[in-house]
């Protein structure tokens, strides 16, 4: 008899395996984009979400890299090709340009008058806020092996992690939300 | 007079843009005790609609908005 009972109790504890829910109150965002534009939009959305009581995950990758860039942070020891990309690639948020209306910086400039105006927050300003809400920042590795980057040259934010793509799916797989921006 | 708000404390948001009215609100409710009522004041016309969405998300409530004046005022209840 009790063999019987252990027997369903091992069986209901499987279906309650089985039950449990599948995603949790998470926000997993890929910023792949560099440009200036869609970076505010996701670290509005990031800040956003954490009030709303979200975890969020943000993984930067390609041309989402230039935005973690620190502009005084120096890093020695580069290749020719790595010393040419990071010269061609924004260093840092203050370079990067709008996605459209760019004209030759002219509407990167207009733009960013207009949030100083408006009183929006730069995405400096947000990266600090991200920071402080417990926003989780990884870099990803290929990303910044191919265009030369080292996690040393990146912006001081806490907890910042360079990751590969196993990292981003195993949160993906986990949250309610998945944006790729 | 009965329906009077008593409100324990007033936060200003005025000139915040998104998605600061919410990011601060959620830091904010937990500096009131449960069943007390915060008055936001904002300028910024998404939080009509950011507020609500956030407190059914965050399980708080809305008890009345004002928008009878330049600056908006929101109610909000602590539930939990």
């Amino acid at each position: 008899m009790s063999a019987e009972l252990e027997k369903q109790v091992l069986e209901l504890q499987k279906k309650l395996e089985q039950m449990k829910p599948g995603a949790s109150d998470k926000l997993s965002m890929i910023v792949f984009s560099g440009d200036l534009d869609k970076l505010l939009a996701s670290l509005i959305i990031a800040t956003g979400a954490v009030a709303m009581g979200l975890k969020v995950v943000m993984f930067f990758t390609f041309w989402g890299t230039s935005a973690l860039r620190a502009p005084e942070k120096k890093v020695r020891g580069k290749n020719f090709m790595s010393k040419m990309f990071g010269f061609m690639l924004p260093k840092g948020t203050a370079k990067l340009k709008l996605s459209k209306m760019n004209m030759a910086g002219m509407g990167t400039a207009m733009m960013k008058s207009l949030m100083k105006k408006k009183n929006v927050a730069s995405p400096e300003q947000m990266f600090e806020i991200a920071g402080q809400l417990g926003v989780q920042i990884y870099v990803c590795e290929m990303s910044m092996d191919l265009m030369g980057f080292k996690l040393e040259e990146m912006i001081n934010y806490p907890n910042l992690k360079s990751c590969g793509v196993a990292t981003f799916l195993a949160e993906a797989k986990d949250s309610k939300i998945q944006l790729f921006i | 007079m009965s329906n009077e708000i008593q409100v324990e404390k007033v936060l200003d948001f005025k000139g915040l843009p998104c998605p600061m009215p919410v990011v601060k609100i959620s830091q904010e409710i937990n500096n009131v005790e449960v069943g007390q009522v915060v008055e936001v004041h904002t300028t910024d016309p998404g939080s009509l609609s950011d507020f609500p969405a956030w407190a059914s998300t965050s399980g708080n409530e809305i008890v009345k908005t004002d928008q009878s004046d330049d600056v908006i005022k929101i109610y909000v209840k602590r539930l939990k």
